[in-house]
């Protein structure tokens, strides 16, 4: 009970707050209505989305998610966004406030931005629950484990924005692509093997991940998958050196260029890896980590990265 | 049990030891995650002595996996274990206090920022090699060991070493705050933290091996060397000074020295905890108070531990790994349990 109370209260005190700060900035007047983008032409509002319903087009997004506004710029409605994470550093134009983090923002500091529309994918500090009680509609986009996770956060961001059309071209237009990219993918005898790595102590990811399921797809075979057969470690196992020099896999795929500076030459160098076969062959390929570890529209590049590197029988 | 049937048991425990050492390398480098016929991997290993040339039958990947994965690892896991154990003891004993250990005085959390504040800093940008990361590590720890002591007033020549352990708490918790801070203003680095944090054994080669072997060396050379001294320092400052030694100083001798090894240990090992508290209490509890032999017996029991420890992380969910860190809590501490509940109370 004292809890409710004391978050009715916080909740009370923000929204004063935030009221205040809104009134303010409303007699500083400077700004023209005009930034406010047009509606796209068929957007109705009143639209409902699972559980939020949103009276009129959202034009004061903030997300909190990297691959949320990745996704939101992909489907035009980057003149929406209002505020982005310190994380989202894809497009470039995003505007970007540090002192937001995904890792502990409070519902709080959120709110100071005066959202329509939040856009959250991992909430450890139950800031949702504070936005709701402040009537902040929010919209989560979990870590996607397949790309119908991605297709469906893509429309449903398509449907509150007033972006349906343009989110469901982009749909297509991936559909279209991975379809081709599998098809181009060249034929081999036996799967074609690889490692992921996503840093240089050796954790990996196994097929039942997103980047696993999509490589699975065109055809090839994770060595990762013998380390978590049942998904106890959430697909992300730390491998053995062992395992991935007696694996000798075709393909080594770096994810942790940025974060851990590594490339093909660091590779080379590990005691034993020099006699492995995707070194030889110069099968390391650097990947980006920041779209390696996202379930945005350009997971698309990422799979044909891969997919041309793949070594022809 | 008398001091001289003490005293002749001692050899006994150092050869129990060395057997123990023995059979935990012997182990540590026949079994791993991926299984080879131990015949074969002893042919290996002796191919690599000079002068000696045997086919051991291998693949070239096979031999790679004896030689520069397994077998780098299972020696750097005796030192840092050997390491730990050492200066956990020597703690002990300087410290007149049963629960000082390693991590204390501010050692582990130094060497916890130096290399968080390493990879946050590369992870914005700084060009930086990987190599770099033991360094950053290291400085954090002799930094952090440093500030211990100018709080708990080296100078000032306080005779309670409850001051220096105080200053080690305060220390801790202030860079542990500043270490928290940064991980929170930099979320995209913070897995890589961790992953540093929870032991790097499993990246380990032979140059890690050579990092750390001079500092293991000097280490258990100079603590080895003041057994003796520490036994008389339990006792006490005065009776230590009315033998002819000088307590301050022997203490600071000995703990510069067993600090400076834990840096290097845990800047190429990562944060492993309990190594250092819980074999020199097994040893104790098994041969008798006396550091004459606490001190080599924790060398030799605390790398055996060690090695049997990442043992375990290296094949109990092969071909995945363990952080050895859970291994050593996990095992360490019902071990402890069962040592204390079947030992006499007077041997505590």
């Amino acid at each position: 009970m004292q809890r409710r109370h004391l978050l009715g209260r916080l909740a009370l005190t923000t929204a004063a707050l935030t009221a205040l700060a809104t009134g303010l900035a409303a007699c500083g007047g400077g700004e023209t209505p005009a930034e406010t983008p047009s509606s796209a032409p068929g957007a109705q509002y009143p639209v409902t989305v699972g559980d939020i319903t949103l009276d009129a087009q959202p034009t004061k997004i903030v997300s909190l998610s990297a691959t949320g506004t990745e996704m939101l710029y992909a489907i035009g409605a980057g003149a929406q966004v209002a505020a982005v994470d310190s994380t989202s550093n894809f497009p470039a134009e995003a505007p970007v406030k540090p002192e937001l983090t995904a890792m502990d923002a409070t519902a709080e500091s959120v709110a100071s931005f005066a959202p329509d529309l939040v856009v959250l994918f991992f909430d450890p500090g139950s800031v949702a629950e504070g936005l709701k009680a402040l009537d902040i509609p929010v919209y989560l986009t979990p870590a996607a484990t397949t790309i119908d996770d991605s297709y469906t956060q893509l429309s449903d961001l398509g449907k509150l924005t007033g972006h349906a059309d343009q989110a469901e071209t982009v749909v297509a237009q991936m559909k279209t692509d991975i379809t081709e990219i599998v098809a181009s993918a060249p034929k081999t005898v036996a799967p074609v093997t690889y490692y992921w790595e996503s840093d240089d102590t050796y954790y990996s990811l196994t097929s039942t991940t997103f980047v696993g399921s999509l490589l699975k797809q065109v055809g090839m075979e994770n060595i990762a998958d013998a380390a978590d057969p049942e998904g106890k470690s959430f697909g992300y196992p730390q491998l053995s050196v062992e395992h991935i020099l007696a694996s000798d896999p075709a393909m080594i795929l770096l994810a942790d260029t940025k974060c851990c500076g590594q490339n093909a030459e660091t590779v080379a160098k590990r005691p034993g890896w020099d006699d492995l076969a995707a070194v030889k062959n110069g099968k390391v390929v650097a990947l980006d980590d920041d779209i390696a570890s996202r379930w945005g529209p350009r997971v698309v590049d990422l799979l044909r990265t891969v997919v041309a590197a793949i070594p022809a029988s | 049990m008398s001091t001289g049937a003490r005293s002749s048991a001692r050899p006994r425990w150092i050869a129990a030891g060395l057997l123990a050492v023995g059979a935990s390398l012997v182990l540590g480098v026949a079994v791993g995650p991926i299984s080879l016929p131990p015949l074969r991997v002893a042919a290996e290993l002796l191919d690599h002595i000079p002068f000696v040339d045997i086919d051991s039958g291998l693949t070239p990947t096979e031999a790679n996996i004896v030689w520069l994965v397994r077998l780098p690892r299972v020696v750097l896991a005796l030192l840092v274990g050997a390491m730990l154990a050492l200066a956990g003891g020597c703690y002990q004993g300087v410290f007149r206090n049963p629960l000082a250990d390693p991590m204390l005085l501010g050692v582990a959390s130094g060497a916890g920022l130096g290399a968080t504040l390493f990879i946050t800093a590369r992870a914005a940008g700084m060009p930086a090699a990987q190599g770099v990361l033991p360094i950053a590590a290291f400085a954090g720890a002799v930094g952090a060991l440093m500030l211990t002591y100018l709080i708990g007033g080296v100078k000032s020549g306080g005779r309670n070493p409850t001051r220096l352990i105080l200053a080690g708490v305060a220390v801790t918790s202030l860079l542990s705050a500043v270490q928290t801070y940064v991980q929170q203003r930099n979320a995209d680095a913070i897995r890589q933290v961790y992953s540093w944090l929870l032991g790097r054994l499993s990246v380990s080669g032979w140059e890690e091996v050579l990092t750390v072997l001079p500092y293991v060396a000097v280490t258990t050379a100079v603590v080895l060397v003041m057994r003796r001294e520490l036994d008389v320092l339990t006792v006490g400052d005065d009776e230590a000074a009315g033998l002819g030694l000088h307590p301050q100083r022997s203490r600071y001798i000995l703990l510069a020295a067993a600090s400076l090894g834990t840096a290097a240990a845990v800047s190429v090992a990562g944060l492993i905890g309990f190594v250092g508290i819980v074999v020199p209490h097994i040893v104790r509890l098994l041969a008798g108070p006396s550091y004459r032999s606490i001190l080599p017996l924790s060398v030799l029991f605390g790398g055996t531990f060690l090695v049997l420890a990442d043992l375990v992380a290296r094949t109990a969910v092969a071909p995945g790994e363990l952080p050895i860190g859970v291994v050593t809590a996990f095992a360490g501490a019902p071990f402890f349990i069962l040592v204390m509940r079947t030992t006499r109370q007077e041997a505590v």
